[in-house]
């Protein structure tokens, strides 16, 4: 359902993606793993359209979305969980989950759909009314997923998930990451937690200082000695 | 009894303040940028209330709404022409360009028709009344009222409708803003089209209150409201109307003590206070940006 192909993209004159060429099949969870620094949010960036690219193509469903403004991609289905997760943080937990559906119309629906974030993420229930800013790491990372899902996506792009998570935490998120899967929403995860990435995802790829570097099966990656070594703390 | 109409006489003239520091503090708060060109705008909401009144003979009402509705598209048109293409550059070259776009301004209009000050048309027919010995001007509570429900409409559309939203979404975090579909370009130009409506309403104000207008009216009030939306906390919006209620009565007792020649200094006065003993303002939280 998306095909990356060639895609390079600058901040002014560092060349951050190199030639970079992906792609993800409907229904699966794909991974990009890679160390700091290697692109893997400049890539989920140019995807939701925050950047443009110099050169190459997006291709989503039967659309080219490279270089289309950010709004016009989460209209056709591509909603992103940035680095950080982002939660506006002077508003509460609610009105969030209600941005998240700023495009949608049908206010009916809308409702219903943070009942089901609300049943999905049981801890946001509690704290709907409270200022999103006060949630502990875990929750904000909960709050940004469900904010991500209001839009309905087809494809939902996710930025280290786990960043900063007490192990138990994320464990609980890469659970809900396959039950979003298994109601059928299409995932890109990055992930700098290779082993907690390559547990759940069908497929994988390995980037570099801006280049694809390995492609594979998670299975392939996880046997693989030169992944072992790398990523997966020589184990 | 003398005082507590000075009181209102102080806070009809802080509403007047607060309403064009509230256009100051939303630009900020949306673009950090800090618009000087403000003023100005307040100076053609003046001007078109006047050509209003007294070249169409509108009455005071119509006059208010058609003057907002121009400025709301000025505002729009400066922010488009002016400063959308400086959206990345450095702060102060937006600075600059605001202050350069605010001489513009006053020399076009000074251009097309001459410095000479206007007499504001008799609008709203003045009355006195008597209120357990106060003597209060029915203008200043009319425009105190009129004020009130313009920011009380403002508070609905911050906070309760989408377009709201999307403001208080971009401000926070315009790339996160723009991951829920926000178009923040739309959003921008909205904020400066409200921002813009409430400083025009408050030139036709002014205009009525003070009975004299000209094309240079706009730096001092400009000036005012800044250090007003300063003393609230620039970028917080109850922040601009609790400053400039309080900038209002701060001239006004200052006025009223006999020192008149020194009420223009009272802003400037509290500015400097306030930079140094609490730049965030009265409702900013006192910590540095985190970063
Ligand atoms: N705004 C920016 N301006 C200039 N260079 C940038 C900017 N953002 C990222 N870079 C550079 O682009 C390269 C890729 O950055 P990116 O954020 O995509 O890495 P990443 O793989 O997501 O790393 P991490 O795991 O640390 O999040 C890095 O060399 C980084 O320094
Ligand atoms: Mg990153």
């Amino acid at each position: 359902m998306l095909k990356v192909d060639q895609l390079d993209v600058f901040y002014g004159n560092i060349h951050a993606l190199k030639g970079v060429s992906l792609d993800v099949q409907e229904g699966e969870i794909v991974t990009l793993i890679g160390a700091n620094g290697a692109g893997k949010s400049t890539l989920l960036k140019t995807l939701s359209g925050l950047l443009k690219p110099k050169n190459g193509t997006i291709q989503y469903l039967s659309n080219t979305i490279a270089g289309k403004p950010a709004q016009e991609i989460v209209k056709a289905g591509i909603s992103h969980v940035p680095e950080g997760r982002r939660v506006f943080s002077n508003m509460t937990v609610e009105e969030n989950l209600e941005l998240g559906a700023f495009l949608r119309k049908d206010s009916k629906e809308i409702q219903k759909d943070i009942q089901k974030v609300y049943t999905t993420f049981p801890r946001l229930l509690e704290r709907r009314k409270q200022l999103s800013g006060t949630l502990s790491g875990g929750e904000q990372q909960m709050l940004a997923m469900g904010r991500a899902i209001m839009a309905k996506p087809k494809l939902l792009l996710l930025d280290e998930p786990s960043m900063g998570l007490a192990p138990l935490m994320v464990k609980t998120i890469f659970e809900i990451i396959e039950d979003i899967n298994r109601g059928g929403t299409t995932i890109l995860l990055v992930e700098q937690n290779a082993h907690m990435a390559l547990s759940v995802a069908n497929r994988a790829y390995v980037i570099e200082t801006g280049r694809v570097t390995v492609s594979g099966t998670a299975a392939e990656l996880q046997a693989s000695e030169e992944i072992k070594n790398a990523y997966l703390g020589g184990h | 009894m003398e005082w507590i109409q000075q009181l209102i006489n102080g806070i009809s003239l802080g509403s007047i303040y607060a309403l064009i520091a509230l256009g100051y503090t939303m630009v900020y708060g949306i673009i950090k940028l800090i618009n000087f060109a403000h003023g100005e705008v307040f100076m053609i909401g003046a001007f078109v209330g006047f050509y209003a009144i007294a070249g169409w003979g509108l009455g005071f009402f119509p006059a208010l709404l058609l003057a907002m509705a121009v400025c709301a598209i000025f505002g729009v048109l400066i922010e488009r022409i002016a400063y959308r293409r400086l959206r990345n550059a450095t702060r102060i070259a937006a600075l600059i360009t605001a202050i350069g776009l605010s001489l513009l301004i006053q020399y076009v209009v000074i251009y097309f028709r001459g410095a000479q000050p206007e007499a504001y048309p008799d609008a709203l027919s003045n009355k006195t009344f008597d209120l357990f010995g106060v003597q209060i001007s029915s203008q200043s509570i009319l425009i105190l009222s009129v004020s009130i429900v313009l920011m009380i409409l403002l508070q609905f559309i911050v906070h309760r409708t989408k377009i709201g939203k999307a403001m208080r979404a971009v401000s926070h975090d315009m790339d996160a803003a723009r991951l829920m579909g926000i178009n923040v370009n739309t959003t921008i130009s909205a904020t400066f089209a409200i921002g813009s409506a409430l400083a025009g309403a408050a030139g036709v104000f002014f205009g009525v209150y003070y009975t004299k207008i000209e094309p240079l009216m706009g730096i001092i009030p400009g000036l005012k409201a800044f250090v007003a939306a300063v003393l609230g906390g620039i970028g917080i919006i109850p922040g601009a109307m609790v400053g400039g209620l309080v900038l209002g009565v701060v001239e006004t007792i200052v006025s009223a003590l006999g020192y008149s020649l020194w009420r223009d200094a009272a802003a400037f006065i509290i500015l400097i206070l306030i930079l140094l003993f609490r730049p965030s303002g009265i409702f900013g939280k006192n910590a540095r940006e985190k970063v």
